[in-house]
């Protein structure tokens, strides 16, 4: 998917002028966090648990060679391939020649934001082939062409009435009525059974590799992911390197927070285990097993101040709990991840150049960092991303220049102390009837949609001057 | 600004039993341009801020944001710099936002109810930086019940942002304003008169909104409460 982040100001705005996204969001906002928040209290030992899996992810990114290594040896110990993707077009590549050599017509994919980063399915479509997704959220985005707004969550962007519309629009449904969320279930499920039975190819993504025994953990909630690969010849799996953990244990103690930050339940429905192809005692499973490991800038992310961001689970914690994220939605983000987590991923995976509004999309609320399960201090790393925009000039030259001159004349104290007493006296002046300003002068983004409160007359530090000199000679009164 | 603000947190310190020093050589904390990224500028008035506080016992701020900035940031602001951290973590350890080391240091319990809030309903806004990085919540609660006898009638999401975030406010006008008008209608849900924060910043983006909606809310710092200096008018109201 093609990045265009930096119209997210005028997306957002489409976003807050549309009341059915806006009841969406609204309703989202207020039962997400809550949920979430309440699933923890129950687990308890948030605080230890995310300490304990951000010091084995430290721990193993710092020795990511040696881990990559033994994971790789494991499959291939397992009868399974490794291929290792630099960038985007060499996984979509890998991906594609493995469907040619295999003469493939369909592919079926459980649901993978990495292969959304490297729009996998585009690429394989453009080349003839088939590609259904099996997730329901991603089908129905499938179905609609559009890029998710969600993590987890890909079609959270849509109500009950959309989904109907879409499945009466794209599926052939005759006589039949689609009364209520179940039966449209049931309409997609339908059509999916079908594919899952005739599909070439399987891709699906996973939630962690395992080095000890080169397995992958993969989480889902409808069990597409384990349809789409145990029925086909051809299992391929898509991840990034960062995904890799040392022991089972260390992907065990990464569920444990997983599921309770994404979507509120102790476990997501189907966890499973995956390790190379069908052995001969085994009745089912693919006849090839393929790893694919892309890194797309990851490796030049480690070492760096953002190395934490590697850490992250996908789990959608940090959007379900940003008041930005909710107000604007997730297809305002302009590439596949949204959020705060996006605001730091986009632009270290594709360039700041075209993306620093993102990292500005951010009050620096901090509830992010509060409930992010891997312990990332994302309003820090929004805000060196911002350091970032500001050293390379990518910030407007008049908010630089504002800063500096405010920089300079705080700090002359007096100088400082004068000049506010001018200005606030004279807002004061201005605003003391009404006790507001409707304007300041020059257009800003302020006054655009509040007034400036009057000030109060004069400054604190003036009135507490005269207020010390009263007092030396008598007077008692603190006001001026 | 809104004098009344310090001269309430100063009377309420007194009150405490505090010897309470104002020294004239300070300005701003650096919030504004370590937020936006210009920590070239954000230093040297981090360094000016710690010579000035540095000898005192305590450093007291009427906001959550500019001592969680003192007492977060500043040590990060300088982590290439050994002598400099060194003075930002020993002043780091004194800085306290006015709610919480009233309760948390002094455990400041006025012998007698200082002010009479009448009928009026009143709900707080936790500030973010204040709520996050100072760990206040329960503190001008605990106050505004053993001070002014107020039970705080509680609105959801008092926890989220109001849509202020410094810069932001001004960067992403329309984000922002449907941020604090959703704290604004929650405010109102909760029948609120009168809406408490310890944040400036914050208290007059929600002000500004709601006098730009011709709303019917009164905004006010916590101190001004504590301190029962009600007299004035409210942030963003007029003498009438």
């Amino acid at each position: 998917m093609k990045q265009e982040s930096e119209h997210f100001q005028e997306k957002a705005h489409e976003a807050l002028v549309n009341p059915t996204l806006q009841q969406n969001l609204n309703l989202l906002q207020q039962v997400l966090p809550a949920v979430r928040d309440n699933a923890m209290e129950q687990l308890g030992q948030f605080e230890e648990l995310r300490s304990h899996v951000k010091s084995v992810r430290d721990h193993t990114l710092e020795n990511l060679d040696h881990y990559l290594r033994q994971y790789e040896e494991q499959v291939v110990l397992h009868g399974g391939h490794v291929h290792w993707a630099k960038d985007a077009a060499e996984m979509n590549d890998i991906v594609l020649q493995l469907c040619k050599r295999h003469d493939a017509k369909t592919v079926g994919k459980g649901k993978s934001m990495i292969t959304e980063e490297t729009a996998l399915s585009e690429h394989l479509e453009n080349a003839g082939l088939e590609v259904t997704e099996t997730d329901l959220g991603e089908y129905i985005i499938q179905i609609a062409e559009e890029p998710p707004s969600h993590i987890v969550g890909p079609a959270m962007h849509k109500t009950v009435d959309e989904i109907r519309e879409l499945l009466f629009e794209k599926h052939d449904l005759g006589e039949r009525d689609l009364p209520d969320p179940p039966a449209m279930v049931q309409e997609a499920r339908r059509i999916l059974r079908e594919r899952f039975l005739n599909t070439d190819i399987g891709i699906i993504g996973a939630n962690a590799l395992i080095a000890e025994n080169g397995t992958n953990m993969l989480v889902t909630n409808e069990g597409n992911g384990d349809l789409v690969s145990s029925l086909p010849k051809v299992q391929i799996v898509c991840a990034s390197v960062e995904k890799v953990l040392p022991r089972p244990e260390d992907a065990t103690a990464l569920l444990r927070l997983l599921a309770r930050s994404a979507i509120a339940t102790p476990v997501s429905a189907y966890t499973s285990f995956y390790s190379g192809p069908r052995r001969e005692e085994d009745s089912d499973g693919p006849e090839e097993f393929h790893v694919v490991l892309l890194d797309n800038g990851r490796s030049d992310i480690i070492g760096s101040n953002y190395q934490d961001m590697l850490g992250c689970m996908r789990c959608g914690a940090c959007l379900n709990h940003c008041p930005v994220y909710m107000a604007a939605g997730g297809h305002s983000y302009g590439w596949v991840y949204p959020g705060p987590m996006g605001s730091v991923l986009t632009p270290l995976l594709t360039g700041l150049e075209n993306s620093n509004v993102l990292p500005n999309a951010c009050t620096a609320c901090g509830r992010c960092a509060e409930v992010c399960p891997a312990d990332i201090p994302l309003p820090d790393l929004l805000r060196d991303l911002r350091t970032e925009e500001h050293d390379l000039k990518l910030s407007p030259a008049s908010w630089r220049r504002g800063l500096k001159l405010h920089g300079w004349i705080a700090r002359l104290p007096r100088f400082y102390h004068l000049l506010t007493s001018i200005v606030f006296r004279c807002m004061h002046l201005l605003g003391r009837r009404k006790g507001y300003l409707r304007g300041l002068g020059v257009k800003n983004g302020w006054t655009e949609v509040r007034d400036f409160p009057a000030p109060e007359g004069g400054t604190f530090m003036g009135q507490w001057k005269k207020h010390q000199k009263n007092k030396d000679s008598g007077s008692e009164s603190f006001t001026d | 600004m809104r004098p009344s603000v310090a001269f309430s947190s100063i009377e309420l310190l007194e009150q405490a039993g505090c010897e309470v020093e104002v020294p004239a050589s300070q300005t701003c904390c650096g919030q504004p341009a370590y937020n936006t990224g210009a920590i070239a500028d954000t230093r040297p008035l981090a360094r000016q801020l710690i010579t000035t506080f540095e000898s005192y016992d305590y450093l007291v701020a009427p906001s959550g944001s500019c001592a969680g900035m003192i007492r977060h940031h500043y040590p990060r602001l300088f982590a290439d710099e050994p002598e400099w951290q060194q003075r930002a973590n020993a002043l780091a350890e004194r800085c306290w936002e006015i709610t919480s080391f009233l309760v948390d240091v002094m455990d400041f319990r006025p012998q007698e109810f200082a002010a009479d809030s009448g009928e009026r309903k009143f709900s707080y806004h936790d500030s973010c930086a204040g709520l996050r990085e100072m760990g206040i919540k329960g503190q001008p609660r605990r106050l505004l019940q053993d001070v002014c006898g107020i039970e705080v009638s509680e609105m959801a999401g008092t926890d989220v942002c109001c849509g202020f975030g410094g810069t932001f406010c001004a960067k992403m006008p329309e984000i922002s304003s449907k941020m604090v008008d959703d704290k604004i209608d929650n405010a109102l849900a909760a029948e609120a008169d009168v809406l408490l924060g310890g944040d400036l910043g914050c208290l007059l983006n929600i002000a500004g909104r709601i006098s730009r909606r011709e709303l019917d809310l009164e905004v006010r710092h916590v101190t001004e409460v504590l301190a029962d200096s009600l007299s004035g008018p409210a942030i963003g109201e007029g003498k009438s």
